[in-house]
Order: C-alpha cells, then structure tokens, then sequence
C-alpha cells in the first residue's frame, strides 16, 4: 500500500468516523496523521530547497564575490618582549633574532622523505622525529610544525641548500629570549617558558595569540603585564592554495614596556663575588629611598637554559644540586637572624622603658631564668663584665639580651619586632618573597600545639629559637635603623616605591644610642668588627645563627666540625654613618664568624658603592657572558 | 569438512553443507550460490529503504572526500564507519519489533536514572555535564533517549485505547517532560528539544486531539519568551540572535554562518566542480567533514545537487511514512513514523543551520556527517523501521 492509497482510505467514508469501531477509527486518525506528517515533509523541503535557491540563484553574484574576496586571511604578529635595563641603562634581559626551521605537511610534497632529509641535516635524534611526527600528525595540515630552533649559520645554508627537495619546508626569524649575565641576575630577573597548561588558564588568549614566551619567574613573572605587550595583526590575500600574494593591511603590534630595574650590575657582580665559595646571599639596599642596588644568591643558575625548556638532565642537575642554586636565599629562604637583630632588640627594649641606655649591668658567662637550672651561656667564656648598652651592642654580649628578653617578655618582643616590619612581607617587587616568623604565644600555639616557655623568649632575645628572617628583611631592618625610623617600601622598579609609616621611638634619643653601638661594632676598639674599619664611618652588627645546639657544657670548636654544621656568618650595615647612602645585609651560609667572614664582604661591596679605592682593589671576577 | 566455523554456522549454510555434501563436489558452487541467495532472502531488509540511505552516504563520502582535503585515510575511515553502521542496521533489523516494545520501559527507567546521575556526577566536557564515566566507556545517556523516548511512549499509548484519552495524555506528558527537565539541566538544549519532539511526534500520531496540537503549539509560543530569559544560556542567545544578524561579529559567532552562506551561494546553480570548492580548501569554513558537510556539498554540486541529496532525504522519509501506513502492530506503526519524523528533524535542523535559516547547534547531518554516535542512533533507528516493515499485517493486510 502507497501513500496514496493510505489517503484514500483515510477519506472519511459516508458513514463519517463514529460509526467505525475503535480501533479502524484510531487507524483512520494515524493514516490522516501520516498524510499530514507526509505534507510536513514536504514543505519542510520546499522551504530549505527555496532558501537554497535564494542564495544559490537570487544572491548567487554576490556571494561569488564575496568568495573571491574571501581570499584573505588574518595573520598574527606577536609583540616584542620589553626588554629590562639595570640602573645604568645595561641590558639585563634581552631579545635576539634565531631563526628556526618549521614544515608545512599541505605544502610538503613527500613528507617522509622530507623529514628523513631534515633528521640527516640537522642531527635531529629520533625521539625528537618521533615527537615531530606526531605533531604533523595530528596538526592542521596547514599549519606550519616546529621542527628546529636556534639554528646555526651552517644548518641554515644546508637547509637553502637543498630547498629544492624540501618543498614545504621554511626557514623562519623569531626572537629568543637572552639573558647576557647569566646566573649574575637568575633569581632577580627571573626567566621566561614556554606557556604551559597551567599558564593557559591565567592568560588572556588573544593577548598571548602566537607568543611562545610568558614569565616564569622574578621580574619577568612580577611585571608580565607590562613586559608582553599587545599582538597585532596582518591581513593578507592568499591565492587559492593558500599562499600570501599580497599584504593588505598591517596593524603593528604595540611592544611590551622597557622595564628599568634599580640593580647596579658591577655592583651585583662584586657581591656575588665577595661571596667568593659560600653559600648566601648579599642584598644591597638605598636607604632613602628603598631601591635595592644588588640582591644577589648564590649558588645560582643560568636562566637562559630555561628559555626554551629545559632538557631533562640539566633540570634534574640543578634539582638535585645539594646547594640548591634554585633557590632564592634572599627572599624565599629564611634564616635565624642571630645577633644581628641586636639592635633592635635594643630598641624593643627602650620603648618598653625598661632599660637604661647608660645603666651598668653585670654580664657573666651565662643567664639564669630564677628558680632554673639551665645555663643560657655567652659566646665568650668569661662574659663580658660591666657593659652598658653601647658596650653590649658593640661586644655583641649575649646575656645582656637575653636579660633584656626575659625581661621584656615575649608579647612586647613580638609586637616590637612585628611593628618593624619583621615576620612579615616586605612588598617588593618579586613573586616568592617569604614573611619569615617572629614568633608568639599564639603561633606555638597554633602550629605545636604546645605553650610558650620563658626559655623560648630567652634565647629569642639574640635572634635564635624560633625567630626567621630573609636577607632582605635585614637589609630593610638596616635601612630604617640607618633612617631611624623612616621606612621606604623596597623595590626593583620605580612603580613600587612607596613611603612607608615610619617607627616613632619615645624618644628620639634611642635611636642614636641604638645607632651608635652599632658605630662602635665596627669603629670601637673592642667591636667585634674592628678590622674592616674604613676611612668613611661604617656602622653594623656581626651575627651567627647557630646551625646546631652545643650541648649543655660542651664546647664549639670549629676546626671538629663538618662544613656544613658550621655556623652561618651574617653581617648588617650601613655608610657613611652621619647620612647613610647604603645598607647592606649579608650571609654567608657555614661560614663560621660575621665578623670573620661577612663583614669583610659587606666591606667590599660598601668600597665600591661609595666610591672608595682601597690600596688592594677588590678583584672583580667579571662574569663572562654573550654567547 | 574443509571449512571450520568459528561460531555455529546459520541454519541455510548448515543445510546446504548437509545436503551438498563436501565443499568443490559436482554442482556444489551452484548450488551453494542458489542456498546462499535463499539465505540472503531471509535477511530482512528493505531493499528500497536500503537504497536510497546507501546512496546518500555514497553522497556522504564524496563530499567528505573533498572537505577534508582530499584524504584518503578519511574516506578509508569513513567507510569503514559507514559500512560497520549499515551492519549495525541490518542486525537490528533481524530483531522482531516486539523486542523493542518489551525492554522500552525497562531501557526508559534505566536511561532516567542514568540522567539523575549524570546530573549528580557526571563529567564535565566542555563546559556541560553530560557525559557519565563508566571507566571503561564514556557516553551520554541523553544520546540513548533520542530511541527511548518514542520507544517508550508508542509502548505506553498502543496499550491504551486510542486516540488516547485526557489521563494518559497527562501521564505521556509527564513521561516526556520528565527526561527532558534532566537533560535541560545538563544544560543541552538541543537534545532536550530532540527527545521532546521524539516523544510528542508518537503522542501526534496516536491521534492527539487537535486541540491538544493547538495547545501544544500555543504554549511553545508562550514559553519562547520564557526560556529566553530563564532557561537558555548565553552562549544559546547568541547563536539565535546571530541568526538574525550574523554580521553583528563577522569574526565571532557569525563566522560559520556567514562562511556557511558564501560556500553555498556562490556554488550557483551548477556548483563549482567537485573538488573546486574554494571555501573549504581554503580553510574558510569550519567543520567541512562534520556539522557543515553540506555546505561544501552545495559549494561544489550546486542547486542541482542541493535538490537530488533532498530528494534523497524525502525519499527515505516517504518510505519511512509508507512502513509505518503499513505497520500492523498500533506500537509499531507509531513508533516507525516518530522515526521518521524525527530523521525529518535532524535533516531539516542541520540543513536549516547550514543555509542560514536556524541557529546554529550541533545535530549532524544523517549518513552525511562524520561522527559516532550520532550515526549509531539513526541507524539503530532506521533498523527498527526495517523490522517493523517486516511485521506487516499477517492476518489481513487491510482492514
């Protein structure tokens, strides 16, 4: 039976539905049904053969045209990185033109051969080619497939060489990331990659179309934004294989912002060697204004390995570096601060009102809690005798605090110290600044579990126990007791300086008792850094952070001890004293004594900054750098 | 015995091995030719339906060929898939349409409760949970609905008296709002109106009133605006509205319908030749193999060729109609014309987003769009519309 048959036998009869049963009547109903869905078909077909008509017939002419004209495609040009500038306009991050080779499957006549030809020429191993293969695999055809970067001279004239049988195949300019002072600057100015997944879901996408770079880390991660720039965009005709006849349109790209830093990089390059073997990290800063003129860790890596990923073996090379060049020691990592946070503990104490700059007090070789056993002992043996302030902060004597600390209590300690700065970011201009920990009732609390005991504050009072600090954090604790009081925010670009609200002591007197014990650590006959005593007036404190406890009653001899027990030697300091222009904090990881080790390095560094020439210059191992 | 099967050998081959003896004796080809034949008779199919679908994915491939840039690999792949689901067809085809009647409530409750969990926790693709885990296999249940939904329905109205009566009108329509809710959440519009459709076409040809159609359609009217402001999400609004004005973003949500249009209306009446279309080969339109494979069909055959592949379609819509006219079972003949209809539906939903007339949403084009699953649902549906041909009337033909 037929459709048409169907209407014909769904044609109400005579007798109309009603006198049909049920069930004929129900297929009557589902055969009219069918002729309507049948009817539906049909003008729904009509209706789509109408439109195509419409536009196939009626708009055929214009649509033609417009096809023609749709020979056009849009091309990305990505912007140029800014490039950044240390203080004196010497280029710390820069851009070079490589030029890399890319493969067209559409274009590539035989593409196995190809690709066996370019493996020959260009010393390509086979999982590079396997990984290639892939790719063009499952690329779009016309897109063009990195095959090679960072070509040589020799590569490229081969590659032209045989251009003949490479067809589809293109040599390409790009530029390259460069970093021409290598690890001198690694953890200051950071490093561009690759864009990796992660990055994808940060970025804005149009912003970043055809850029292969995004900043990884220190400056080129901090001031991204401003560094990348806006892409712009080429319209060009193509001819019906898809190749560029004619450039159309240009919409320059906008480059990315120059970025100047405040680094001086002789400057850097003469901490990082005064450094010489150790372990640490120097941080130089202005303290009027805030600006950091060196910041230097070491060990360090060359940041333009990372550039275009870094292979495997090189990365697992500086992870599993025992020294960790990785890592950040002036910022990220966090050290006890020893007896360098003295000095302000001093001021801690004569805000408190409970201690007397010029009163004589009784330091012996040790401190007792009353109604405690426990010998909180001094560095030197015999103690110190009678001191005053002055005299403890020049000597450095240990009971003296912790008598102060006791004293003070750990609640006062902890709201001067924080009220400093200290425990707390600094706000420069870097991702991956560590706060550091001045410790409290509250935190042992929340992180042990466990309450304060008095012994805690004790030896808190000659910055051991469970107090941190970056070297950053004391170089700023440097500035603003070389200001007295007056804080400046630290940065690295001009953008992120800022005032901030300065540390009003009782009296302004403190200050100058505070300051000049610090004077006489290096200009007192017995200051524990007499010897880098300089024609221009240093003021500083020598500090140790211990690595392990001595035992109750043992003695420390440095000569029994492996390296890496060794203390750490932290210096901090500023010049000239009567208007300072410096302020230096340095550690040297295991490198016994501060005033052994590190003040003559903050020394060096302070020669050069103010411009003295000493009779034995300081050798400057200039880093070697370019290729 | 030279041949060993793997699996028992179906009855035919069994009795002509038995009755010929061992293979390559005396007239054994012929008459194994004449066995074989008698077991391909007994093969259900229809030989028109099969025609004119096999003619379209002949279409199908041709075009593909052209829109993904001349690759044989396609094509080698396509086929592939094209005669694995035509396989899948003629398997279907072998099961008595009671089957499908029987595991329609069971496949129906399974495939609802699969939704509530998708809706609790399914995967998210894309933005959209639609996709249920299993482990070992990833699938949208909502996919499954497009066959359950009228499977469903024509088992539950033919077992009530027809034209059916307001109660079970209002118990159909719980059934299709039902899934249809779940699969608006997931959000996927365009399923959700697919399965609707499915189901209220059955609820139409079991001879809905027409007060009840006229309802229906002024209802749609009034929730248009509703769903606008409620239920349709932004993405969705934009695509209508780009309908309306595609050149409001050239570069954006128009491009496929802009590109779309240029494809087909400068092939002209002729086309430009196989292989000569320049919008695809120049990249300009997306999607060439899948969701706009018409379109560079119309770019290179033309008019001419526009109207032979509708034709085409009409033709196995009409054979569709013809089955279900046909169809004895009340179940059957309901469900063979909700199938039909519903391929109507995709055709035209596709078509209608290539040339511009609808918005754009992601149904294919049946037989003539590279993709999996979709094409594993309308053969498994064209195969019951084979079995329920089969399953004519065997008491009087007419009544």
């Amino acid at each position: 039976m037929s459709i048409r048959d169907a209407w014909r036998s769904a044609r109400p009869t005579r007798l109309g539905d009603r006198g049909l049963d049920t069930r004929h009547r129900a297929r009557q109903i589902f055969r009219r049904r069918i002729m309507m869905a049948a009817l539906l078909a049909l003008v729904v077909f009509a209706v789509l053969v109408w439109r195509a008509a419409f536009l196939q017939v009626d708009r055929h002419a214009h649509f033609s045209e417009l096809a023609e004209s749709n020979r056009t495609r849009t091309l990305v040009i990505p912007p140029e990185r800014g490039r950044i500038f240390d203080d004196a306009g010497r280029v710390v991050a820069d851009n070079i033109a490589t030029f890399q080779v890319q493969i067209t499957r559409e274009d590539a006549t035989n593409l196995k051969q190809e690709l066996i030809i370019l493996q020959e020429v260009l010393n390509l191993d086979d999982d590079t080619m396997s990984d290639l293969r892939e790719r063009i695999r499952f690329g779009r055809s016309f897109d063009p497939m990195l095959v090679k970067s960072d070509l040589t001279p020799y590569e490229m004239a081969k590659i032209a060489q045989l251009q003949p049988w490479l067809p589809g195949v293109e040599i390409q300019s790009s530029l390259k990331r460069v970093y021409p002072y290598r690890q001198l600057l690694a953890h200051v100015v950071g490093y561009v990659g690759r864009i990796n997944v992660a990055d994808l879901k940060k970025i804005n996408p149009d912003l970043y179309q055809g850029t292969q770079y995004i900043g990884k880390s220190g400056i080129e991660r901090q001031y991204e934004d401003e560094l990348h720039g806006k892409p712009g965009h080429k319209e060009v005709e193509v001819d019906a294989l898809g190749r560029v006849v004619k450039v159309l349109n240009v919409v320059r790209p906008t480059p990315g912002k120059d970025i100047h830093l405040s680094l001086d990089v002789p400057l850097q390059g003469i901490a990082a060697a005064t450094l010489g073997g150790f372990s640490g990290a120097v941080v130089v800063e202005d303290p009027e204004t805030g600006a950091i003129k060196a910041m230097v860790s070491r060990p360090s890596f060359d940041p333009n390995l990372f550039v275009d990923g870094i292979s495997q073996k090189n990365y697992q090379a500086l992870l599993n570096d025992p020294e960790r060049p990785l890592y950040d020691r002036a910022m990220a990592a966090t050290y006890p601060p020893g007896s360098t946070i003295k000095p302000v503990m001093a001021l801690a104490g004569l805000q408190a009102g409970i201690l007397d700059p010029n009163k004589k007090f009784f330091a012996g070789p040790y401190f007792q809690i009353p109604g405690d056993a426990h010998h909180y002992r001094d560095w030197q043996k015999w103690g110190h005798g009678w001191v005053t302030l002055d005299d403890a902060i020049t000597q450095s004597c240990d009971v003296y605090f912790y008598d102060l600390a006791f004293r003070l209590g750990i609640d006062k300690l902890h709201q001067f110290l924080t009220e400093f700065g200290l425990g707390a970011k600094t706000g420069i201009d870097l991702p991956g600044e560590s706060t550091g920990l001045v410790p409290s009732r509250e935190w042992k609390r929340k992180t042990k579990g466990q309450v304060w005991y008095p012994g805690e504050t004790v030896i808190a009072g000659i910055g051991q126990g469970y107090m941190l600090t970056t070297i950053l954090q004391l170089a700023q604790t440097t500035a603003t007791l070389a200001e007295s009081g007056k804080r400046y925010r630290p940065w690295l670009v001009k953008t992120n300086a800022a005032i901030e609200p300065p540390i009003v002591m009782n009296q302004p007197g403190y200050w100058q008792d505070v300051r000049h014990g610090m004077f006489d650590v290096v200009n007192g006959p017995k200051g524990t850094a007499r010897r880098i005593a300089a024609p221009y007036l240093i003021a500083g404190k020598t500090g140790t952070a211990q690595v392990f406890t001595v035992a109750q009653n043992a003695r420390y001899n440095a000569k029994d001890l492996a390296k890496k027990l060794h203390d750490h030697a932290l210096f901090i300091g500023f010049a000239p004293y009567d208007d300072p222009k410096i302020a230096v904090a340095v550690i040297a990881e295991h490198g016994g004594s501060g005033a052994g080790t590190t003040a003559p390095m903050a020394r060096k560094i302070m020669d050069y900054y103010l411009g003295y020439r000493a009779n034995n210059p300081v050798k400057v191992e200039l880093i070697n750098h370019g290729d | 015995m030279a041949i060993k099967f793997a699996l028992k050998p179906p009855k035919a081959i069994r009795e002509c091995l038995h009755r010929n003896g061992p293979l390559g004796s005396g007239q054994h080809w012929q008459r194994t030719a004449a066995q074989t034949l008698a077991f391909v008779r007994r093969i259900n199919y229809d030989p028109i339906l099969l025609f004119f679908l096999m003619l379209i994915a002949a279409i199908g491939l041709v075009a593909g060929y052209s829109a993904s840039d001349q690759s044989v690999i396609w094509v080698e792949k396509s086929a592939f898939r094209f005669a694995l689901a035509f396989l899948l067809m003629l398997a279907i085809a072998q099961i008595p349409q009671r089957f499908f009647f029987t595991i329609a409530p069971w496949l129906f409750g399974f495939v609802v409760l699969l939704l509530v969990a998708v809706y609790l926790f399914g995967d998210i693709g894309k933005g959209a949970r639609r996709w249920l885990d299993l482990g070992f296999i990833r699938f949208q249940p909502a996919e499954i609905l497009k066959l359950g939904m009228p499977m469903m329905l024509a088992w539950f109205l033919a077992k009530r008296p027809l034209p059916p009566r307001f109660f079970d009108v209002v118990l159909a329509l719980m059934l299709i709002a039902v899934p249809t809710i779940l699969i608006i959440l997931q959000p996927d519009l365009g399923t959700a109106i697919l399965v609707m459709m499915a189901g209220l076409f059955v609820l139409f040809f079991a001879g809905l009133s027409w007060w009840y159609v006229l309802g229906f359609g002024v209802a749609v009217s009034a929730a248009a605006p509703l769903m606008w402001f409620y239920v349709m999400h932004d993405y969705q609004k934009e695509r209508v509205l780009t309908l309306f004005n595609p050149m409001a973003d050239p570069l954006g949500a128009g491009y496929h319908t802009i590109q779309s249009m240029i494809a087909i209306g400068s092939g002209g009446v002729w086309g430009k030749g196989w292989l000569q279309g320049t919008q695809s080969h120049l990249n300009f339109l997306p999607e060439g193999t899948t969701d706009f494979i018409l379109a560079v069909y119309a770019e290179e055959f033309g008019l001419l060729g526009l109207i032979i592949l509708f034709g085409l379609y009409l033709a196995v819509i009409w054979r569709g109609l013809t089955i279900a006219a046909n169809a004895e079972s009340t179940a059957g003949r309901m469900l063979a014309a909700a199938i039909s209809m519903t391929f109507l539906v995709y055709v035209f939903v596709n078509a209608g987003m290539v040339i511009g007339i609808l918005p754009v949403v992601g149904v294919p084009l049946p037989l003539m769009s590279y993709g999996g699953t979709a094409l594993v649902t309308i053969m498994i549906a064209l195969g019951m519309l084979m079995s329920i041909r089969t399953q004519r009337s065997f008491l009087g033909h007419e009544r």
